[in-house]
């Protein structure tokens, strides 16, 4: 439904998805502005930084247009909307989900698939079967996990119904994080995105292993390969937040 | 009333209606305080690489970093302005109202997102810039003269910002559906004001344009007399100018629009 309604105003729909699609690529922009002045970042140099950027992109992407929609929450806490929801014999998280679905945001997507698609092509790595198999991993793995952190950005909406930017800091701030090489934080910062929110799962641990690069914080080679399960815990334990948020939704009365 | 007083009573409005939302702002110092901390990290990385990159030092890009945070929303770079609304009053035909009232329209929303700035400025700007400053080194002129220069530049700097996107929201008269011209606007904001990376850090012809465009008025204007790098005069002239040249515009752009509303009856 949502898909015919945007489809209704089409010139609209093919700016909104053309500017959804460059206005992500802004962060590439500055990055190959950056890489005008500069050879590496970080000891980095572009293609391998695309390669990050890539699959940053393309797992935000895949999480955003499957559930970005429920960052909507916080207003349907506070309008009392959120009580039509409830009554309806559908999971909540799944109306919320399909809820003003937002067909533009496959910009998003085509734009990490287009760069990592070139830092595939010029990265200078060593493609073994495995490293090449480890590619599609990250990206599932990693929309796996930004999908839990939308779901966990929602239940705290329902706490704080006024807050939804927060959410954003994990979110968009996670991913523009990945887009540059582990090398350029502070070792807390990358501790902290490692141990506490494990964004550092989504293409930091495995993509160093792919490229052949020292794994941040010196941790063990397996945990390159631990992203499919640090998901499944993500997801999970967001799964839980999600219940006890749904559990203590008092509606407005209105 | 008079006029002055009709417009400064809608600034404070506009003020005061930010502020209602607390947890909001709370939620925003975060945000950028997050963003901020992310983007100090990536140009001081490129700034040890690159001594004087662009004519600045580490500790003049750092505090460049924090400004464009405490920026972001008051200047509404990203969107979060008065435009969103005006837009929606013009698809909704409820703009005939604001029409019909004993002030300008143009006037009514100046103040109207001048309150709003000047929170989000107090609410959101200071302490991110304030946190940033704190842990990381930044280059801060002990000059009252300088910091007062600074904010002169800063009111204009809204101005011009009003200005973009006033013409943004008349463009609803004509397609109803403005939501792809509004996120265009934001590219050319975040592009062109020198949010992605210092203006004069972009390589040749690009920087001649992108510095002479008056998105350049927003950030970079009073970045650069905060860090001592510009002549106070000739930036006010700058963005003066340009406030002047687009204030212009969406008055003519206004009247041509008025002629064309159509008031649904009902």
């Amino acid at each position: 439904m949502w898909i015919r309604s945007t489809m209704a105003y089409r010139a609209s729909f093919v700016m909104t998805a053309v500017a959804s699609c460059v206005v992500t690529g802004l962060d590439f922009v500055a990055i190959l502005l950056m890489f005008s002045r500069v050879d590496a970042l970080g000891g980095w140099s572009l293609p391998e930084i695309a390669f990050l950027y890539g699959l940053s992109g393309l797992a935000f992407g895949l999480a955003d247009l499957a559930i970005g929609s429920v960052e909507r929450l916080g207003r349907r806490v506070r309008d009392g909307t959120l009580d039509t929801l409830l009554v309806r014999p559908a999971p909540v998280l799944a109306q919320l989900a399909a809820d003003r679905f937002a067909l533009r945001r496959v910009g998003r997507l085509a734009q990490g698939a287009l760069v990592l698609g070139w830092a595939l092509a010029a990265v200078e790595a060593d493609w073994t079967p495995g490293r090449l198999l480890l590619v599609p991993v990250m990206v599932v793995s990693g929309a796996a996990i930004f999908c839990a952190v939308f779901v966990a950005g929602a239940a705290f909406q329902f706490v704080a119904q006024d807050a939804a930017e927060v959410s954003n800091a994990f979110t968009y701030g996670g991913t523009t994080l990945l887009q540059y090489p582990p090398a350029l934080f502070a070792q807390e910062l990358v501790r902290g995105v490692t141990f506490v929110l494990p964004l550092a799962f989504v293409n930091w641990l495995p993509a160093s292993y792919v490229l052949g690069r020292p794994y941040p914080l010196d941790l063990p080679v397996w945990t390159a390969f631990a992203s499919p399960a640090v998901a499944g815990v993500c997801c999970a334990l967001a799964g839980l937040a999600w219940g006890a948020g749904l559990r203590s939704y008092r509606s407005t009365g209105s | 009333m008079g006029a002055g007083r009709l417009y400064a009573a809608v600034a404070a409005g506009g003020f005061r209606r930010y502020a209602t939302y607390r947890a909001a702002t709370a939620a925003g110092v975060f945000t950028n305080t997050v963003f901020g901390l992310i983007l100090v990290h990536v140009h001081l990385a490129l700034w040890a690489q690159k001594p004087q990159l662009g004519g600045y030092d580490q500790a003049q890009a750092v505090t460049y970093v924090w400004l464009g945070q405490a920026f972001l929303s008051t200047l509404a770079i990203g969107g979060g302005g008065i435009e969103d609304e005006l837009m929606e009053r013009i698809r909704t035909g409820d703009v005939a109202v604001d029409l019909y009232r004993p002030a300008d329209l143009q006037l009514w929303w100046l103040a109207a997102d001048l309150g709003r700035a000047f929170f989000q400025l107090l609410g959101r700007g200071v302490v991110p810039f304030a946190i940033g400053a704190l842990f990381f080194p930044v280059r801060l002129p002990g000059e009252a003269a300088v910091w007062g220069a600074f904010l002169v530049a800063v009111v204009l700097a809204m101005v011009v910002s009003f200005a973009i996107r006033f013409l943004v929201a008349l463009s609803a008269f004509w397609l109803l559906d403005g939501t792809g011209v509004l996120q265009l606007s934001w590219i050319a904001g975040f592009f062109c004001s020198g949010m992605l990376l210092p203006l004069n850090v972009f390589p040749g012809a690009l920087g001649e344009v992108v510095r002479a465009l008056p998105w350049s008025s927003l950030l970079q204007g009073p970045a650069d007399v905060l860090l001592g790098e510009a002549d106070p005069l000739g930036t006010y002239a700058f963005q003066a100018g340009w406030a002047l040249v687009l204030l212009a515009a969406g008055r003519l752009v206004q009247s041509a629009a008025t002629r064309r509303v159509v008031v649904q009856g009902g």
